[in-house]
């Protein structure tokens, strides 16, 4: 850690410039709650940090024209929970966003990082999943839109190109009837990491189930999106035989790790359990809606 | 290495220093600041001893680069107590014994004010939630936990 150099540029040109032109060599600093932990520990030695904070699009969060959001990659946890209207359209997403380490580390948490950082039981992503949110990316060739389940490539790796910097998150319009929730199994009650977590988005039309989505998280080296256990949603009134066919589909995705958290076959059943209960808190919303 | 000059503001007063690409707001703290209330615990935003406030956000400074406080208002134990008047959480820890060892306190008291600066009236739950970044291992938090609730009683009482 002896050379590095830091720069805050105030614009997403700069960045990117500064950050293609280190090839590799450079950081992207969000609220640095994994990158400086990796840096500490002699993991990671960047010989640039990259600070993105002082970009206004990385820390803004807006309504859409159509009624969707658009979420700076680097906004914390604690400034988008203060949102006046993003966790009722989207509670899903901020109560997955915001189970991320304590209030110190929501100070600075990023579901930018969060994403990007690779790790495969981030909690933030897969309710992003299943929302069906969109990140933007901007790099040295422009900008283009990745789905978020296409980001992660395997643990502590992404999708981005050399140079490319995540800029944010676009979560689409709620039609009505539409409720979304993110539920993880830790063997503690706080500050822990998921052996499974669960994101679930539905929409319901007289009780039945016309859209839907599931994230899957910490059972693979990525996060998935479950399309059987969605398939088996869709069109039903989330009776218990629609119920059991999408948690065996959860289960059938799973290729988990066996480790102190949770032994595969441990995670494997969570995984049909909790889908079960996410979804009966998605409804629940839904229908409040 | 060159070093960065930051322009910052510390518990009110407008501050200048100088520290490497690497320091940690921490380290800037406790060494060219000479402010040594926030501790390292652990140096990776586990036990919250290093517990500061970033424009009346609560953070572990030891997840914070000191680069990263230009233009940014910090806010330390250094500034709880008001000269010898100490602040109603201070004495409240005090009064109950809420700490041991005394090395989580700083942390535990930025903590705590931030909590009641947000939610005046916290239920039990919310302040252990809010804490649960905090570690002791002297007292078992229940005093802890009184005393927060006990203060945020008082304070409320006194702003009637
Ligand atoms: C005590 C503690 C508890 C935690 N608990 C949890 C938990 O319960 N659940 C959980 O999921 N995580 C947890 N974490 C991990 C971490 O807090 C999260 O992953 C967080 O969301 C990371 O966001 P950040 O903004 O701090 O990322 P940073 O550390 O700034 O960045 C993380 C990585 O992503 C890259 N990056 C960041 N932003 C961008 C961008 N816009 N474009 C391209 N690359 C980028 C960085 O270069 C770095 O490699 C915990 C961490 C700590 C210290
Ligand atoms: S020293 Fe910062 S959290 Fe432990
Ligand atoms: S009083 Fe000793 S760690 Fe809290």
């Amino acid at each position: 850690m002896t050379d590095m150099r830091y720069l805050a540029p105030q614009t997403l040109d700069e960045a990117v410039g500064a950050y293609a032109a280190a090839a590799g060599a450079a950081r992207i600093l969000a609220g640095g709650t994994d990158l400086l932990v990796q840096m500490r520990s002699g993991m990671v030695k960047p010989g640039l940090i990259v600070d993105i904070k002082k970009i206004a699009e990385m820390t803004a969060v807006e309504q859409t024209a159509d009624g969707g959001f658009r979420v700076g990659a680097a906004v914390s946890g604690a400034a988008l929970a203060e949102h006046p209207t993003f966790g009722q359209v989207w509670p899903g997403v901020l109560e997955g966003f915001n189970l991320i380490g304590s209030t110190q580390v929501q100070g600075r948490a990023s579901m930018g990082g969060n994403l990007c950082n690779g790790s495969p039981a981030a909690d933030s992503v897969p309710a992003l999943v299943a929302a069906g949110a969109v990140v933007t990316v901007q790099g040295p060739d422009g900008r283009r839109e990745l789905k978020v389940e296409d980001v992660p490539a395997g643990p502590g790796k992404t999708n981005l190109k050399p140079g490319e910097i995540l800029v944010s998150f676009t979560l689409p319009p709620r039609p009505k009837g539409s409720g979304d929730a993110y539920l993880r199994m830790i063997p503690r009650t706080e500050m822990d990491i998921a052996v499974v977590g669960v994101g679930v988005s539905l929409t319901l039309e007289n009780g039945v189930c016309t859209a839907a989505r599931v994230g899957l998280g910490a059972v693979a080296p990525t996060v998935l999106l479950v399309e059987d256990a969605a398939k088996a949603l869709i069109g039903s009134k989330l009776d218990d035989a629609a119920l059991d066919a999408a948690a065996a589909a959860c289960s059938a995705a799973c290729r988990p790790i066996d480790d102190k958290r949770g032994t595969i076959a441990y995670r494997t059943k969570v995984a049909g359990v909790l889908l079960k209960r996410t979804a009966a808190i998605a409804a629940e919303r839904a229908k409040g809606n | 290495m060159a070093k960065i000059h930051v322009t910052t503001t510390i518990n009110g007063d407008p501050t200048e220093f100088l520290c490497d690409p690497a320091d940690s707001m921490l380290d800037a703290l406790r060494g060219p600041l000479g402010l040594t209330g926030a501790k390292e615990g652990c140096g990776t935003g586990d036990c919250g001893a290093c517990s500061i406030t970033v424009d009346g956000r609560l953070v572990c400074s030891c997840l914070m680069l000191a680069a990263e406080a230009e233009g940014h208002e910090i806010a330390t134990i250094e500034g709880m107590a008001e000269g010898e008047k100490l602040h109603p959480l201070q004495q409240k820890f005090l009064e109950l014994a809420a700490l041991q060892c005394g090395i989580c306190t700083p942390g535990v008291l930025v903590a705590a004010k931030s909590l009641l600066e947000r939610n005046p009236d916290p239920s039990e739950t919310e302040v252990r939630y809010w804490l649960a970044g905090n570690l002791c291992r002297c007292t078992g938090y229940d005093k802890i936990v009184r005393a927060v609730m006990e203060t945020a009683a008082e304070m409320r009482e006194a702003a009637r």
